[in-house]
């Protein structure tokens, strides 16, 4: 998470020192500035900044260079980054021999300095987490990632096991967010094609061709754009693992192809002739009943036998309820850490909503539900009331019992978060769902908004 | 509010596009004259900070937001270019459409593909003026775009969390 880092920004110029603050805000940072360089070191005596950007070009006494050396002196570890304009690049260098991270040079494309700033911040994100993991003993959890005491999750991990080194394919059946791909990694990472590229396809994310030329990759000039070979990712997991994802949801002609490299271990690149052989073992997913698709005419079957060689079937969160506290308070420290907030625990009430809840968008749903508690909660201990939102949720979707004796505009009020919310803040649909005109939406929602 | 001479249908898709998003009645100001002190010579482009306080001397007590929109080409010190700025929780918002034309690329002029942009930078500014910071979401209007085939992967809508964000600070009633 970003906003726990803290950043200086060192420039006489006003102007300069605010537009760069205002840019790096927008992207969640915190942000002061500085004018004149003995005020930063006071400033970095104050706070152990993520990252100092300083003017080399500075009057008043001390110049940029000077003021890296001062901030040196406090945070021998401080990561200094010197900003320049093109008459003093030579000077920039010498601020490298001083100590300083980096420079760079006004004005800069934005890329690059975004890039710079991400650069910087995952190196202290990572020195943090280790700092973190150091202090704590690291808990280990079972088969990489897969959290469980359910006994047909424990079936399932042995079988991944059991068939980690075999190249027979295999089709993964869940509910989104079921963690399929991860049940991929576990028979790919425990097997003899570990150290060999496990590459993950996406098969509903593209169109038709795109997915084609993403599969196999095409040879130069195969159609417009087409600069160069390219490899598709059948070769780039040559040797390893491919885990095609969302596989119920690919063309007829894509289901012809990808059972010629089933049965033949070998295609074309998109305008290629030379054939292409590749040993590869493909892991399959999908959300969908295939075989219902077989009978509808949307899926080959003959595709279907080779895919489900082995198939696996992972049960969906609500019939394995006994994980979810486990899983809850795995998630819960993973994601506090990230956000540097300390959030102890979740309290014994919301645990048991969160183990009422059906979890329609299973484990992914948990990680978002807590995340979001995470982010608004003001307390140490997650309660019921941070998760409020479930309780929107189950009543959308439930007979809704009417809370008698609430005042009617709190309804009101909270019917109108609740479908803003569903519409993703469209106002104009959620007007239309709660059929009432845009303008009379715009008045409720003007008396229940605070101005500013 | 326009900023110069602004055409008429990319006024007419801000306006649109706030509709349909925001909680404001949109209402246009008669144009602001882009501030002379704002040229900047030695790199042909206008100075944003400039502009900005510009828009907030001349914004009206009573508007919720007021977002300036420009053809000018504009830059901060540090950067050599933006597609907009924003007062981080403020009410001033600005958009600059220069770079969202394709024949600024010398590519062929695409009217629908800059009206569309156009609305994707609306949103992530105005996202900005209601606190929104930038999001991880490629998709998401609030992610960041340091180059015009950025905007273009982003679409003119909000991620859920960006979203339910979003609602949440325009419809808090305790802030
Ligand atoms: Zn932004
Ligand atoms: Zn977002």
């Amino acid at each position: 998470m970003k906003n726990i880092w803290q950043i200086l920004v060192v420039d006489d110029e006003e102007v300069m020192c605010e537009s760069m603050a205002a840019w790096l805000r927008e992207d969640g940072y915190r942000v002061d500035t500085a004018s004149r360089g003995k005020q930063a070191v006071e400033m970095a005596a104050q706070t152990d900044y993520a990252i100092y950007f300083i003017d080399l070009k500075m009057p008043g006494g001390m110049d940029g260079i000077e003021t890296l050396m001062e901030i040196h002196r406090i945070h021998p570890e401080a990561s200094v980054v010197i900003i320049t304009a093109y008459a003093t690049v030579d000077t920039a260098i010498q601020a490298m021999k001083e100590g300083a991270q980096e420079y760079i040079v006004k004005p800069c494309n934005p890329q690059e300095i975004s890039m710079l700033v991400s650069r910087i911040i995952k190196v202290k994100n990572l020195q943090r987490e280790n700092a973190i993991l150091r202090k704590k003993l690291t808990r280990q959890y079972n088969y990489r990632d897969i959290i469980t005491k359910n006994a047909r999750m424990q079936d399932i991990l042995q079988l991944t096991q059991d068939i980690a080194s075999l190249r027979s394919t295999v089709l993964i059946r869940g509910e989104s967010g079921t963690g399929k791909e991860l049940v991929a990694r576990a028979i790919h990472f425990s097997g003899d094609r570990s150290t060999k590229p496990f590459i993950t396809v996406s098969c509903a994310a593209l169109t038709e061709t795109l997915l084609e030329t993403e599969l196999f990759g095409y040879e130069k000039g195969s159609f417009t754009g087409a600069g160069a070979q390219t490899k598709g990712k059948f070769e780039l997991a040559n040797g390893g693992t491919i885990f095609l994802d969302e596989i119920g949801d690919i063309s007829p002609k894509l289901q012809a192809d990808l059972l010629r490299v089933l049965q033949e271990r070998a295609f074309y690149r998109v305008g290629g002739s030379e054939e292409v052989r590749v040993d590869v073992r493909v892991i399959a997913a999908t959300h969908k009943d295939l075989q219902q698709a077989i009978r509808d005419g949307n899926f080959r079957d003959d595709l279907y036998y080779r895919l489900n060689v082995i198939e696996i079937r992972i049960p969906p969160l609500r019939e394995r309820r006994e994980d979810i506290p486990l899983l809850a308070d795995h998630l819960l420290e993973r994601i506090a850490r990230e956000f540097g907030k300390e959030i102890a625990s979740v309290s014994e009430g919301a645990m048991r909503m969160l183990m009422d809840y059906d979890w329609p968008g299973n484990v992914r749903e948990l990680e978002n539900a807590i995340e979001r508690a995470c982010v608004t909660t003001r307390t140490r201990v997650l309660a019921e009331a941070d998760f409020a939102f479930l309780e929107r949720e189950v009543s959308a979707r439930r007979a809704w019992s009417v809370p008698a004796g609430m005042p009617l505009e709190e309804i009101e009020r909270r019917a109108i978060i609740a479908t803003l919310e569903r519409t993703s803040g469209n106002i104009k649909e959620a007007a239309a769902a709660l059929k009432i005109d845009r303008s009379t939406l715009y008045d409720k929602l003007k008396r229940y908004e605070i101005t500013r | 509010m326009p900023i110069g001479a602004v055409p008429e249908e990319l006024l007419a898709a801000t306006e649109r596009t706030v509709v349909e998003w925001f909680p404001f009645d949109p209402y246009r100001l008669p144009p602001l004259p882009m501030p002379p002190s704002a040229w900047q010579p030695e790199r042909g482009q206008y100075e944003s900070v400039t502009i900005m306080k510009a828009l907030a001397a001349a914004c009206p007590p009573d508007a919720a937001r007021l977002l300036g929109l420009t053809t000018a080409d504009i830059a901060i010190p540090m950067l050599s270019f933006l597609f907009g700025q924003a007062q981080f929780n403020g009410p001033i918002a600005l958009v600059s459409v220069s770079r969202l034309r394709q024949d600024f690329y010398g590519l062929e002029p695409d009217h629908d593909l800059l009206l569309e942009r156009l609305a994707k930078e609306v949103l992530h500014e105005l996202g900005h003026t209601s606190g929104l910071i930038h999001c991880a979401d490629p998709q998401c209007a609030m992610s960041l775009s340091t180059h015009v085939g950025l905007v273009d992967a982003k679409q003119a809508s909000f991620c859920a969390v960006c979203g339910s964000q979003l609602v949440r600070r325009l419809t808090s009633s305790n802030g």
